[in-house]
């Protein structure tokens, strides 16, 4: 017996909100402030790492505010076939056009890099394809987000789609969306990625957790984002 | 990917039956004691019922409102009808939201330290139901 799968209810899903909407009138205000939002701390250091290196980044791409939209259309299919989320594009550069060896998911410099190329399309509305070689990879984050899972036996939906605006607790369910991130969590008193705030759901429901930067996450990542399609970006996000 | 109950697994599982929507005999004919159902019920690392529910004690901070207030349950449903609410809540709905606190078949990608492990002993089912019969309407 397979437990779950094609909940029915998710087909009948409301209106998929921006995760803006589900802040405290206070976090809402914070985030669209630069001036009261920590997250802004790594996109300035994002920018600094932007200019070093040789070559930098700078020298290939120009100014740091041609990154605009990019964010918006991520996670992408490379030439290789591979599916990329930004932080893996990044690495992809970083080794194969820097000749560095990678930064390693999660590390500030990765964190700070993708902050900063995010934050340049604030605003702007997601758009990621979806067809083509990314429809598998869709239909496999499809699929992870709608099978129950863990101990708990809950599949994301039935919080983020049947329980969105609910009290978890403290939380207040959003609708599950990775708009904005990288985000600055106050409990993780710093940034942190979008793969980072899904590992922490697995582990309320007490699934077995992909490792950061995970195919199975970027997959998701991908659903989550065509879930999102014509939200905007708010990374860098502020969370509780 | 589905992970079959290892032979260790099922013995921590209570065989039950169910008639109608209840589960009337006590999981291994265990007595329940409520005072010790009220701190399964409160435990936030364990079952941690109140990241859903609430109680009718307003000590208890950030409850949750996804499942129906529990104030009242033990005038609303039998013993027998609460044990099957928590044993597996799926035999009622196949939608359930709320998880099924004493199964271990059937389930997807359980983290390997919970894995063939029910999530409450046959002897915490029965205390927290010894527990949440207290909770009767305020006219009884
Ligand atoms: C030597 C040239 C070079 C350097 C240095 C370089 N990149 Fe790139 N970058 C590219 C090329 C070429 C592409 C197009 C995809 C590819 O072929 O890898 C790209 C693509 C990208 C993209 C995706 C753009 C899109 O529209 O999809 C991002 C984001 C990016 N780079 C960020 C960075 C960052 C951050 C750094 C520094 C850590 C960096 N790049 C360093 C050459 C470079
Ligand atoms: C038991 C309930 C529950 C389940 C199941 C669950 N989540 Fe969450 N999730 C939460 C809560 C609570 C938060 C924090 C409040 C919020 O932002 O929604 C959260 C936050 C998130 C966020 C961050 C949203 C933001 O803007 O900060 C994403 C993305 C997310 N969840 C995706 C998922 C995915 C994908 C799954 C399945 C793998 C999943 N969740 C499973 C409860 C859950
Ligand atoms: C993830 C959320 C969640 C958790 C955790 C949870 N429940 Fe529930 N509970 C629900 C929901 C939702 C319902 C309504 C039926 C459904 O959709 O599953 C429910 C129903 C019930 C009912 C039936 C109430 C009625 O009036 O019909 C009882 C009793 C109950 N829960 C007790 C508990 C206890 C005790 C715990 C902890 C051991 C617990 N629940 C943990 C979500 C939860």
């Amino acid at each position: 017996m397979l437990a779950g799968l094609g909940l029915a209810a998710l087909a009948v899903a409301a209106e998929v909100r921006p995760p803006q909407d589900y802040l405290s009138p206070t976090l809402r205000a914070q985030q669209d402030d630069p001036s009261r939002h920590p997250g802004w701390l790594w996109v300035d250091e994002g920018e600094a790492l932007w200019r070093r290196g040789d070559p930098s980044c700078q020298s290939c791409h120009g100014d740091i505010a041609g990154m605009a939209g990019v964010a918006a259309r991520y996670p992408v299919v490379a030439q290789d076939g591979a599916l990329l989320n930004l932080e893996g594009r990044i690495e992809r550069c970083r080794m194969r056009h820097q000749g560095q060896p990678a930064i390693g998911y999660e590390s500030e410099a990765l964190l700070s890099l993708t902050t900063a190329v995010a934050s340049r399309s604030r605003g702007l509305p997601m758009s990621v394809a979806v067809d083509g070689p990314a429809a598998a990879f869709l239909e496999q984050g499809r699929t992870l987000y709608e099978t129950r899972q863990g101990q708990l036996n809950l599949a994301c939906g039935q919080c983020h789609d049947d329980n969105a605006g609910r009290r978890l607790r403290g939380d207040v369910i959003s609708n599950g969306l990775g708009t904005g991130f990288p985000a600055y969590r106050l409990e993780w008193n710093g940034v942190g990625s979008l793969h980072r705030r899904l590992r922490a759901c697995q582990l309320g429901v007490r699934a077995t957790q992909f490792e950061l930067g995970a195919p199975e996450y970027t997959a998701l990542e991908l659903f989550l984002a065509h879930r999102a399609r014509g939200l905007p970006v708010e990374a860098p996000g502020l969370r509780r | 990917m589905l992970l079959l109950p290892g032979a260790p697994g099922l013995a921590q599982v209570a065989p039950y039956s169910v008639t109608g929507d209840a589960i009337e005999a006590p999981l291994e004919d265990l007595a329940g004691d409520a005072a010790r159902g009220a701190a399964v019920t409160r435990n936030r690392e364990t079952a941690n019922c109140l990241i859903c529910h609430a109680i009718p004690d307003t000590r208890e901070p950030f409850m949750g409102d996804i499942g129906p207030p529990l104030a009242g349950v033990g005038s609303r449903l039998t013993e027998g009808q609460i044990r099957l609410r928590l044993v597996d809540p799926t035999r009622l709905n196949p939608d359930a939201v709320m998880p099924p606190y004493h199964r271990v078949a059937g389930l997807t990608r359980v983290d390997e330290r919970f894995r063939g492990q029910p999530v409450l002993t046959a002897q915490e089912i029965e205390d927290v139901v010894a527990f949440l019969a207290t909770l009767k309407d305020r006219k009884e």
